[in-house]
């Protein structure tokens, strides 16, 4: 799935960044690598941008950059 | 303000680099003081930061970067630092020692840039800023053990604070005597030898030496601002061996560009672990839950218009009085000095001239210092990136990002500051269209004119009850006027001048914090000297330049007569002015209602009949002026062009009016007083104005106004550039004097065809 998909409070396992252009370079610049553990924490008022938690710090990317990262959901095991 | 300490040793030159909200530029203040320069590099829109400090007997300079997460340079503004830090930029010289701050809560992201800086060889010290947030996070640093893999000082800091300044100074005055050091190197031979093929390519088809720095970025950095530039005078063979290189490699599992990233986080994650700690579940801690409300859906919303409007009102009822008193104390001033000298054209120039002109520049002076004191503070507090992130899809529309909503909001109270703001938008098309459409927002000088017109030739209307006036229909609609008119503007911008792909959004929402106050005044003391050192001057020259035209080549000697009569007229009414004066308060103020208003107005009457005499006089000398304006350059020159506005509606008086307010458009009011004889001493609430406008005829006897001319002067005045204070700022951020050129010929060619189209419009809508 992609990682705009992903639910509120989800988590996911980043697959990859799809792209070369500056856009795909600056997501992994930001920390968006392979394997990573990413969650979703929120969506702006008007549905985009989506702010995410990674490494431990907030990020804000809006639907069409969240689109090009493939992710593996992953099952809460807290829940 | 530019201040360089004396150098006993040979100076030193250090450059500070960081992620955004690390707090550098905090750090930066922290370490220089007041000793610190502002400018630009030449031909970019980068801010060339410089400061100065002295520490045991080394006198150092401090290059402050722009933030940035990586030094892979994408833009014409990144290459900026990355040759800074190479010591290619000739302004700079070359650099002695690195100093990198990084975020201590968010430790793991921030050493991506420091990699990339440890690449350089520089001798480096880490500074780990915000180590309070890290505490209160739970995230434990052990900064010797982090310092011994490094190879490098790493010092815990609180910046705001002003904590460990002394000992980050001492480390830097040593970084800069150190000798190069290796650079750190994560990247497998295959790479670096790949480089140096490239290297020697290149030098033979330019014949000229790239640094293997450079050259190694040329690989990673696919479709960046170095494959630009040094592909641009023989693309075909660079690229095509440029491509070869990205291809033996990714066969070796070195994929560019993802492959840089991977190792820099891997490296990372290594030299961070067992040096720190994070909880396993992220404390709760308070910020999270504002953040959650602030980011609401509706809650989030709510707060932020609230925090607008808050920001608004408290300019209006901070700054207004502030205004008034500037305008009050510049008209005081020049009454002061000009009763001190005679008549003449020296006395019109101090007073008309350069008083009038250093006014025009102070009265900005508290809109400026309101506006930035709250954009530091919401800056400094971390809620602007949250404004950005709220606003983001509106702003995608008209093809901007949610960074430029708050400088064009705040381009509703003037243009300057918002236009000043626009330095929180790191791209640069998107800044650029930001600058070139800010002064389209309506600011509060524009209200004056629109009060005048409406007030003078709409009928008073209202519906519902008198909650819905015509008045307030046409003011709200010529508010929003402008802004409406700027969202195909920005978007034309967009497709043509500023063409490109869409920049990222990705932007990191920095955890909240209590501002400190001496960041937020420092910061508010930069903008506010910047405005008046650089764009005041150029603003006194304009006011003066208008004042020539508009005094010269007539002979003034009759209402030099005049004006002596006046001031003889004064003191021997001296008596009768102040009764009238304290009468006609008591009348405005009610402020006893026992006092019978008839009995005042019978007063204030046989006043006015006494003081007769006086008033001949200033009919005399406002006819007196009328002709001087008509005879001066200015006037003539509003007859010769009088057939350019015609088309518009407009008489030459008009013309030249709005002629006199290109420097500053609230002017308009005054110069209209003066053209229809009232003296310049009128507002847009003055009845005489009013009625003047109202009675003034064409040669035929054909009334000059009429209310599509009304709107046509509105329209006008709601899309022209009249004002030289925004023009010399936009000249100030973008670093070149064509924008400013630029802006001003295509909102006066949008002020007129609109103010064309509107009379037009207009006068086939009512004739109908």
């Amino acid at each position: 799935m992609k990682l705009h998909e992903l639910q509120i409070g989800q988590r996911a396992q980043i697959v990859e960044v799809g792209g070369e252009d500056g856009i795909a370079i600056r997501l992994m610049e930001m920390g968006l690598t392979d394997g990573e553990e990413i969650s979703l924490i929120g969506f702006a008022p008007l549905g985009d941008p989506i702010e995410f938690l990674i490494r431990g710090y907030r990020l804000s990317l809006r639907k069409t950059e969240a689109e090009r990262v493939e992710v593996t959901a992953l099952v809460d095991s807290k829940l | 303000m530019i201040e360089k300490v004396p150098s006993k040793n040979l100076e030193r030159t250090v450059a500070v680099i960081g992620n955004p909200n690390t707090g550098k530029s905090t750090l930066f203040t922290a370490l220089t003081g007041v000793h610190s320069q502002i400018g630009n590099y030449p031909g970019v829109t980068v801010e060339k930061k410089l400061g100065w400090f002295e520490f045991e007997g080394q006198s150092i300079r401090l290059v402050d970067l722009p933030g940035t997460y990586s030094l892979s340079p994408r833009t014409i503004d990144e290459m900026v630092s990355v040759d800074v830090l190479l010591g290619r930029q000739p302004e700079v010289g070359q650099i002695d020692a690195v100093v990198c701050i990084v975020d201590a809560s968010n430790l793991e992201r921030n050493l991506y840039v420091l990699s990339q800086v440890l690449d350089l060889g520089l001798p480096t010290v880490l500074v780990l800023n915000m180590w309070d947030v890290a505490q209160e996070r739970g995230i434990q640093i052990n900064p010797e053990e982090l310092a011994n893999r490094l190879g490098i000082p790493a010092i815990p800091c609180e910046a705001h604070r002003r904590k460990q300044i002394d000992l980050i100074r001492s480390e830097i005055v040593k970084a800069s005597h150190a000798p190069k050091s290796t650079p750190l190197d994560i990247f497998p031979e295959a790479f670096h030898e790949e480089g140096r093929t490239l290297q020697a390519e290149f030098q033979q088809f330019s014949n000229q030496v790239l640094p293997t720095y450079l050259v190694e970025r040329l690989i990673l950095d696919v479709g960046g601002q170095l494959e630009i530039d040094l592909t641009k005078p023989n693309p075909e063979q660079l690229i095509s061996r440029l491509k070869e290189a990205r291809e033996r490699l990714k066969a070796l599992q070195f994929r560019v560009p993802n492959i840089e990233a991977k190792l820099r986080y891997g490296w990372s994650r290594q030299i961070l672990n067992g040096v720190m700690s994070v909880p396993e579940k992220r404390p709760a801690v308070a910020t999270d839950t504002l953040d959650r409300w602030l980011t609401h859906r509706f809650w989030g919303l709510l707060a932020f218009c609230l925090a607008m409007f808050i920001v608004f009102q408290s300019i209006s009822w901070a700054a207004q009085p502030l205004m008034k008193f500037c305008e009050f104390g510049q008209k005081q001033v020049g009454e002061m000095i000009g009763s001190l000298l005679p008549f003449g054209p020296f006395r019109s120039l101090v007073v008309d001239g350069v008083i009038a002109g250093v006014g025009g520049i102070l009265v900005f002076l508290p809109q400026i210092c309101f506006l930035f004191l709250f954009i530091a503070l919401l800056e400094d507090c971390g809620y602007m990136a949250r404004a950005a992130f709220l606003m983001d899809k509106l702003m995608t529309k008209v093809g901007l990002s949610g960074k430029s909503f708050v400088p064009l909001m705040s381009s509703f109270a003037c243009a300057i500051p918002g236009i000043m703001a626009t330095r929180t938008i790191e791209n640069r098309r998107d800044r650029m269209v930001t600058i070139l459409v800010a002064p389209l927002m309506s600011c509060s000088a524009r209200a004056p004119v629109y009060w005048l017109m409406v007030a003078a030739f709409f009928p008073s209307i209202s519906w519902a009850g008198g909650w819905i006036t015509l008045h307030g229909v046409m003011l709200f609609v010529m508010t929003f006027f402008g802004a409406v008119v700027a969202i195909p503007i920005a978007w034309l911008f967009k497709k043509t001048l500023f063409k490109g792909e869409t920049p990222p959004f990705v932007m990191e929402l920095p955890s909240y914090k209590v501002p400190s106050p001496r960041i937020v005044l420092h910061r508010v003391f930069d903008r506010a000297s910047a405005f008046v050192m650089r764009a005041g001057t150029l603003i006194l020259a304009t006011s003066i330049l208008i004042w020539g035209a508009s005094y010269f080549p007539s002979d003034h000697t009759e209402e030099q007569k005049v004006l002596t009569e006046i001031r003889q007229a004064e003191s021997t009414f001296a008596r009768e002015l102040e009764a009238k004066e304290q009468l006609s308060l008591l009348r405005e103020n009610h402020s006893h209602p026992n006092a019978p208003q008839a009995e005042i107005d019978e007063r204030l009457a046989e006043l006015d009949q006494r003081l007769k005499p006086l008033h001949d006089l200033f009919d005399t000398r406002n006819k007196i002026s009328e002709q001087l304006l008509a005879n001066s350059f200015l006037g003539r020159f509003g007859k010769i062009i009088e057939p350019v506005v015609k088309p518009l509606g407009w008489d030459w008086r008009i013309g030249v009016g709005v002629l006199a307010s290109f420097p500053a458009r609230e002017v308009i009011v005054a110069t209209l007083g003066t053209i229809y004889s009232l003296g310049g001493d009128v507002d847009e609430n003055s009845q005489g104005l009013q009625s003047a406008l109202q009675s003034a005829t064409w040669p035929d006897g054909r009334p000059v106004y009429s209310i599509p001319v009304a709107i046509s002067i509105m329209v006008f005045f709601a899309l022209c550039a009249q004002c030289a204070s925004t023009l010399m700022v936009i000249r100030r951020e973008t670093n070149h004097w064509g924008w400013a050129a630029f802006t001003f010929a295509y909102m006066t060619t949008l002020a007129y065809i609109g103010a064309w189209v509107a009379y037009v419009a207009a006068s086939w809508l009512l004739a109908s």
